[in-house]
């Protein structure tokens, strides 16, 4: 009696213990997944607070975080230094000097590849030229660059390099664009005692609504005289933009090919004829517009500038309706709430949100076929920049040679074409993959150029 | 000293906290909701909100629900399914475990593929034919976007 009196307490206890272990187990099981729908359900309640009372003249960034703090969190991140395969720069260490603070800088893409001195010859893109770095590094890179001091930049280049909307406001006494003209003209170390922050919230956000506007007057009366060659009168691109449309063109407001008009240094979009680079193209040779004479060959040339917006335009990704935010900027999940990501950087780093919402490959795969059009894109590029060298070559030979300026104005037209479209494709920040088949175009045209080229410079040594 | 119906009270109080607490849960995240055939069930998460919209502007849109296509047939078969989505769906949205782009289980492929049948056999049978041989080409290789585009 006594043996089994003493056995069953113990197996009652043990018996206890494992209901209360499982039942603790589910209990905790399910209420972390009750707190979890609670969070959530709160979450979802408010997409965010309004700590601060935002206004059209609330420049600082720190200020909007407020409101927006995971926004700004990302927006923070644009500090971020990481590269792909042929985009964006790992931080390279730096010894800092009186002239540049700088520590860290990216990569030199003239130490990369020598022959683009050659191309640029004369032009101060041949003493200073780097891989790009994130927003964050906009106003010093362009400050610190050696660019600034073999030549006197204008005050226009801080359209695109600074939080510009409140400056121009404040220059003009309240009217933009009176502001941007009056700030193209100044120098460019006057200019920047005006500017305090890299883009910040207030360039594409109306502080009111949160909604995209566009605040750059280059962008606002470019793609007027865009809309204007097809036809469509007095375009105001913040009243007659769609939504989806404006996620591009905030970007497009500065990811542009441009050129500084006449003496008072007006920034211009050179889209009155179209945004193809034939349109482009055709508009410079109208005007007769330079950047500067080739130091080799005497040429009048020109340089294009990160002409992204122009080349996504013709690419698959725009003809579907595929906003430049879509994949720079994908949106993501933070708790209960969607928020595109304001760290804007290369989608090769983010392939799941910013590639596999439409494609349902592995990242891998996704990766792989991207890296296949930049390497063949990176390919014809190589073999332009070659033919490019020789017709440069070649002219500088006629031009010892004793021929007249008159004699070499045929060659000297074909560099000036087979030069733009070379960097219209170089200087474009995807390495083709924007659109594919219109870069490698684009460089079918331009070593089409310099073929017609050196053919002009064998005519005339026959001759 | 614990007699057996004390035992049993214990047992019984530790087993109804569960199912109190579960109970509530289930009211609060509108558990019953799932089991009912309405798509807008499915987007008591907001994460399937992108699919939601995607399937009503979708060919499908008026003609199957979330149900038709993502449960196998059968009562069975269907609740199965159900159950163990739902106790998967609450684990990885618990855990915050899955990537921001939701990604289909292999097994849910299958029901998915499977569905298709229900309504379409006639046209399914002709294309993979009694002479093919080796694996089947899934119906959403080619036509992806008719469910939800998302």
């Amino acid at each position: 009696m006594e043996d089994g009196t003493k056995g069953k307490p113990r197996r009652t206890w043990r018996l206890i213990a494992l209901v209360a272990v499982l039942t603790a187990v589910a209990t905790l099981g399910v209420a972390a997944l009750l707190i979890t729908i609670f969070e959530h359900k709160q979450e979802a309640r408010n997409p965010f607070y309004r700590v601060v009372e935002l206004q059209d003249t609330t420049e600082a960034p720190e200020i909007w975080g407020k409101n927006f703090p995971m926004q700004y969190d990302d927006y923070l991140r644009t500090v971020d230094q990481e590269r792909t395969k042929y985009g964006g720069s790992e931080a390279m260490p730096r010894t800092p000097t009186q002239a540049d603070p700088r520590s860290i800088v990216a990569q030199s893409r003239l130490e990369q590849d020598p022959r683009l001195k050659i191309m640029w010859a004369g032009y101060a893109f041949s003493k200073d030229f780097r891989k790009k770095r994130g927003h964050a590094y906009m106003l010093d890179d362009q400050m610190y660059t050696e660019r600034q001091i073999v030549t006197h930049q204008s005050g226009t280049c801080l359209h695109c390099h600074a939080s510009i909307y409140l400056p121009y406001k404040k220059l003009g006494d309240g009217d933009l664009i009176k502001g941007f003209d009056k700030m193209n003209q100044l120098p460019y170390f006057e200019a920047r005692k005006l500017v305090t922050h890299p883009v910040s919230c207030i360039d594409c956000h109306d502080p009111s609504t949160m909604q995209l506007r566009v605040t750059r007057p280059g962008f606002l009366e470019g793609i007027r005289a865009f809309k204007a060659s097809q036809g469509i009168k007095n375009y105001d691109v913040n009243t007659m933009a769609t939504r989806q449309e404006m996620r591009a063109f905030v970007c497009g407001q500065c990811h542009v090919e441009y050129y500084f008009k006449g003496p008072e240094k007006r920034l211009t979009y050179p889209w009155a004829k179209g945004i193809i680079i034939d349109s482009i193209m055709a508009y410079y040779e109208e005007i007769k517009f330079k950047d500067w004479v080739h130091a080799e060959t005497g040429a009048e040339v020109l340089k294009a500038q990160h002409p992204e917006f122009e080349t996504w335009s013709q690419g698959i990704h725009a003809r579907s309706g595929v906003a430049c935010a879509d994949c720079h900027m994908p949106y993501k999940r933070v708790g209960a709430l969607k928020i595109s990501d304001h760290n804007v950087r290369s989608p090769m780093l983010d392939i799941n949100r910013a590639c596999q919402t439409c494609h349902k490959w592995s990242e891998q795969e996704l990766k792989e076929r991207v890296e296949i059009i930049q390497d063949r894109t990176f390919r014809l590029r190589n073999l332009a920049m070659d033919a490019l060298i020789a017709l440069i070559e070649d002219i500088k030979e006629a031009k010892k040679d004793g021929k007249t300026d008159a004699a070499l104005a045929v060659p000297r037209n074909f560099q000036r074409k087979a030069q733009f479209y070379l960097d219209f494709v170089e200087s474009e920040n995807s390495t083709g993959f924007h659109a594919p088949e219109e870069s490698a175009r684009i460089l079918g045209e331009s070593i089409n150029f310099t073929r017609m080229g050196q053919v002009a410079v064998r005519e005339l040594n026959i001759q | 000293m614990l007699s057996n119906n004390n035992l049993a009270i214990l047992i019984g109080v530790l087993m109804g906290l569960v199912i109190g607490l579960g109970c509530y849960t289930f009211i609060y995240a509108k558990g019953y909701s799932y089991l009912t055939d309405d798509p807008s069930a499915c987007t008591n998460c907001h994460v399937m909100s992108q699919q939601y919209s995607g399937w009503i502007k979708s060919s499908h849109g008026s003609a199957a629900k979330c149900n038709d296509c993502h449960t196998p047939a059968g009562f069975f078969g269907k609740y199965t399914t159900k159950a163990s989505n739902g106790f998967w769906h609450s684990f990885y949205f618990t855990t915050g475990w899955f990537p921001d782009n939701i990604q289909i289980t292999d097994r849910n492929i299958e029901v998915a593929e499977q569905a298709c049948q229900k309504c379409h056999q006639d046209i399914v049978e002709a294309i993979d034919g009694p002479h093919r041989q080796g694996k089947k080409t899934p119906c959403i290789a080619c036509h992806k976007s008719v469910g939800h585009m998302e």
